[in-house]
């Protein structure tokens, strides 16, 4: 089905995407005494990027250069299949979150070939982490949709989320409280934040995603740069579309009702970043494991 | 029905000349090739024309002297559905083949080599299009060794012979269980004609579960599932490319034919069957893709690649049995109809991906990751294709792919949405199997092209590789053209399994529009979003070139913290892209490490290797075929080598016989 009305909520969380990152930024800054960079700050970023020039190493090919282009273009099509809670989505049909997650897929492959490309050993590294956290990932992300499919008995985003009520959160709170724990930890680790990967320094060796983005230069890490934020923006959107069960059928009510949730997300995003330190590598995978067990006991207590 | 027997008798005749002439190799391969090339064309025709057209099936029959058997043969849509990759990848493989094998030191061989690939491909035909299980018993045995004498055709090296012994010990316990599964098919329906096949109704004998473990694994040792799937990853990578192509593209799916055929044979099967087959699509998925991704050399990783393939076909009819037997025609049409296009779509890309690591063989001379890198620059041909081929193959959109993990997906969802709690666990194993093989499968890609076509060369060999011939390479391009096909026509494709699947599952043509309903919208926003994926790449990709016109610093090397000079050695390799996935799979996968330290003040050489064994092969069928030896070594007392002896036994035996006949 496709609602070209809610079209202008698509191009409304393009532009607001940075945001999330700012206000993250702001809540680390207060919460450390400082006073923080302005709250646009990414957007200033994104301006300067993409007025830069960007420098290539001889070794890369045409797949270094592609790949922030086509991992953006998923994360953009993605977006047109993101319901913002109640409010349908541009594009639902049933089984569109699969799409959405082959499409940020795809964005992947091209991000971990795209580092392979630089031949640099650093960046190979990160590709490595990044495939091997999201091969971990993956199954607990279609976990928690077998769960919110057998709570909501719909197939797809828009229905899903509009069946998520308080009537719904009374009568199986207990999964959905699960659930939104573990979509926090996806959303923490899809979107490398701490406790998983920091997206504060470059060069680190323990790091993920941002030493997978090194020698992008430009342009294309405007492109990086900002597919980080609109991902994150998908991931908190489908957190606030669960922990925000405002359904009142009027645009208003519920957009701002959502909005205030993507917020709400951020500060807690940027409370963990200030109050956790990044785990070991190591326990990683332990945590993911973990994650993996909840949402089975979600799927269990959805098969009574 | 007669363009098929044409193009068999083509076949035939085209591999038997090839033998007369073998003293001429250029005539002996240009015949071999020719006759492959025309019979496929031919067949080609005929499969499409059959799928497409609504005529019933033709048959024909002609007696035989063999006891039991008969000359019955049959193209219905299921035989034409899977005719289809049949004779499309034996005719790209037979052109590429040619090229291949155009240097003067397989010229001596040459000769034989057409004959059984032309053998192959007509086995395979008849297999698929076989009414009578005599029949399909013959043509199944002359597949066998037809592909036992293809890959052994560098016969002097040692690891070939292995993968060939292997190979054959294999393919025929598998027969072995088919036999059985024929001979009690047979006696319970009193002919060994498939049509009788479809009179037994389950209900009038417990034992069709019986019949259903023989075909499973029968037929599953040809489709290699696990455990029965140890000689895939020996016999590719033995096998010259177009052949690994031909085997792993379409051989190993008559097993799955024969599976599907088995299914049908044996009426609506229980939620039992379903799980069963659930389990083992996602034991093969899982550990398949696990090993893939430990595996250095390019054609054993694609091999194990096939095992996990498999297994999500397996997935996928597992699904559709729980529709059946739990009577949800939505589920029987998503779950055969994503098993059959999967089936389709991983012959197109594991065809196209073999012929890509023969390119890389030929123009690197090995097959060892660590020995390549920076091919996608000298090989630009190769280098796109196999892009498209990893993408595919990781069920990514647009490509194809995706559209049918979606359908399978979408089943399982759909199943386990109704489902009551034991119904819904064959839905959910699918579900996170399916999404951990995804993520895994990206992994297992990313370090294939990654590794191996970029970065920088790991050696000499790879650094002056050259692209390989027109001749190699436009079947990779025609198959990767295929593919990104079949992704954007999404749409169209139930129409296209209509026949197949009114076939298959049973369900009256009057129901299929209504079920086509839940289907053809999402496939149709699918390929809506998937262009508008691709128009938004373009757009991009068009800003960015407009943002950096003429501003691009390009003379540099890669940034490894302010080191000036890196070299290929310091990039990361395959296994240490590998290593995490092993440090996990550690407790399921048997693993070897070799690490040498630098040593001393002034270290000079430090190494580090790992290599994964495959687990079932060391865990389960060394000690078994230990035991069997064991056992067979109590009895060695019977085989004196006295004659007088072996000549008691005969006479012994023919009394028991006559006494017990009396």
């Amino acid at each position: 089905m496709i609602n070209l009305y809610a079209l202008p909520l698509v191009f409304l969380s393009l532009a607001a995407a940075p945001m999330l990152l700012g206000v993250i930024n702001r809540v680390k800054a207060i919460s450390a005494g400082r006073k923080g960079q302005p709250l646009l700050q990414v957007y200033f970023d994104l301006l300067k990027l993409l007025r830069k020039a960007a420098v290539y190493s001889r070794t890369t090919t045409w797949i270094f250069r592609a790949g922030p282009v086509i991992s953006l273009a998923g994360l953009g099509a993605a977006l047109l299949m993101v319901p913002w809670g109640g409010i349908p989505a541009t594009v639902s049909f049933a089984g569109d979150f699969i799409l959405l997650f082959y499409l940020l897929g795809i964005g992947r492959f091209f991000v971990i070939v795209a580092a392979l490309d630089t031949g640099s050993s650093f960046e190979g590294m990160g590709a490595s982490r990044e495939a091997f956290f999201s091969a971990l990932t993956e199954p607990i992300l279609f976990a928690v949709l077998i769960t919110l499919v057998r709570l909501t008995d719909e197939l797809s985003l828009t229905d899903l989320f509009y069946q998520v009520t308080p009537i719904l959160w009374t009568s199986s709170g207990a999964a959905l409280i699960l659930l939104v724990v573990i979509l926090l930890i996806l959303l923490l680790t899809e979107n490398s934040r701490i406790p998983v990967d920091d997206p504060t320094t470059h060069l680190e060796l323990t790091m993920i995603h941002e030493v997978m983005v090194l020698d992008h230069s430009g342009p294309d890490f405007a492109f990086v740069l900002y597919g980080s934020a609109l991902k994150l923006w998908i991931f908190s959107a489908l957190l606030a579309g669960l922990i925000i069960p405002v359904r009142s059928g009027s645009v208003l009510t519920d957009g701002l009702a959502f909005l205030s949730g993507m917020l709400a997300i951020s500060v807690i995003v940027g409370i963990v970043e200030s109050t956790m330190a990044r785990l070991r590598l190591l326990f990683v995978p332990r945590m993911l494991v973990g994650a993996t067990a909840i949402a089975a006991v979600c799927i269990y207590l959805t098969l009574k | 029905m007669n363009i098929i027997l044409i193009a068999l008798i083509v076949m035939v005749i085209g591999g038997a000349g090839t033998l007369l002439v073998r003293s001429s190799p250029k005539t002996a391969a240009a015949l071999g090739q020719g006759s492959a090339v025309a019979g496929a064309g031919l067949g080609l025709f005929a499969a499409v024309s059959v799928l497409f057209s609504s005529h019933s099936a033709e048959a024909i029959r002609l007696s035989w002297s063999v006891p039991y058997g008969s000359f019955y043969i049959e193209v219905d849509a299921l035989s034409a559905f899977f005719l289809l990759p049949i004779f499309l990848l034996t005719g790209l493989a037979a052109v590429y083949g040619g090229r291949y094998l155009s240097d003067p030191k397989w010229d001596a061989r040459l000769g034989s080599h057409w004959a059984f690939f032309n053998l192959l491909a007509a086995s395979m035909v008849l297999v698929v299009v076989a009414r009578n299980a005599i029949l399909f018993l013959v043509a199944w045995e002359v597949m066998a060794l037809a592909s036992y004498f293809l890959v052994t055709m560098e016969n002097e090296r040692e690891s070939v012979q292995r993968a060939g012994w292997t190979y054959l010990v294999a393919t025929h316990l598998g027969t072995m269980a088919l036999f059985f599964f024929f001979i009690l098919m047979g006696s319970e329906a009193g002919s060994l004609d498939f049509d009788k096949f479809g009179n037994i109704s389950p209900h009038h004998h417990s034992s069709a579960s019986l019949f259903f473990v023989l075909a499973l694994i029968g037929f599953g040792t040809k489709a290699g599932i696990v455990p029965l799937h140890v000689w895939l990853p020996e016999a590719h990578p033995a096998a010259p490319s177009h052949v690994s192509a031909v085997m792993s593209g379409v051989m190993i799916k008559t097993g799955i034919y024969g599976l599907i055929r088995a299914l049908m044979w044996l009426g609506p099967p229980p939620v039992g069957w379903a799980l069963t087959l659930v389990i083992v699509g996602c034991v093969s998925g899982i550990l398949g893709v696990l090993l893939a991704l430990m595996q250095h050399d390019l054609k054993r990783l694609l091999a194990y690649h096939s095992v996990e393939n498999i297994g999500i076909i397996c997935l996928g009819l597992g699904i559709g049995a729980l529709g059946q037997a739990t009577e949800q025609p939505v589920l029987i049409v998503l779950g055969y109809g994503g098993a059959l296009l999967h089936t389709l779509n991983h012959a197109i890309f594991k065809g196209l991906l073999f012929l890509g690591a023969g390119s890389v063989q030929h123009a690197v001379h090995t097959l060892d990751m660590e020995h390549t890198g920076g091919l996608l620059r000298r090989m630009p041909w190769t280098g796109i294709t196999f892009l498209i081929g990893a993408v595919a193959i990781c069920g990514l959109p647009p490509l194809n792919g995706f559209i049918s993990e979606f359908m399978i997906y979408f089943g399982a969802f759909r199943g386990m949405q109704s489902l009551d709690s034991f119904g819904a666990a064959p839905a959910i194993i699918t579900i996170v199997a399916l999404a951990l093989i995804g993520g895994l499968a990206v992994a297992c890609f990313t370090k294939a092209f990654g590794i191996v076509f970029l970065g920088e060369p790991r050696s000499s060999q790879a650094a002056q590789a050259r692209e390989s011939k027109a001749a190699m390479c436009w079947p990779m391009v025609v198959l990767a053209l295929l593919r990104v096909f079949i992704g954007l026509s999404a749409p169209l494709i139930p129409a296209m399994l209509k026949p197949v699947l009114m076939q298959v599952s049973f369900i009256p043509d009057s129901e299929f529009p209504g079920l086509f309903d839940h289907i053809q919208a999402p496939l149709i926003l699918i390929v809506g979003i998937s262009l508008t994926f691709a128009a938004l790449a373009a757009v991009l990709a068009w800003l960015r070139c407009k943002r950096l016109a003429g501003r691009i610093a390009e003379d540099v090397v890669t940034w490894d913290c302010g080191y000036a000079s890196p070299s290929s050695r310091m990039q990361y390799t395959a296994s240490s892209f590998a290593q995490p996935f092993m440090r996990l799979a550690s407790g399921m996968v048997h693993l070897r490490e070799r690490l040498k330290k630098p040593e001393g003040f002034f270290p000079t050489t430090g190494s580090f290797s790992t290599e994964a064994p495959d687990v079932i092969e060391k865990g389960v069928w060394t000690p078994a075929f230990k035991g069997a030896e064991w056992l067979l070594l109590r009895f060695r007392w019977i085989q004196t080598g006295s004659i007088h002896l072996y000549i008691l036994y005969i006479a012994i035996t023919l009394i028991v016989l006559l006494i017990w006949k009396l």
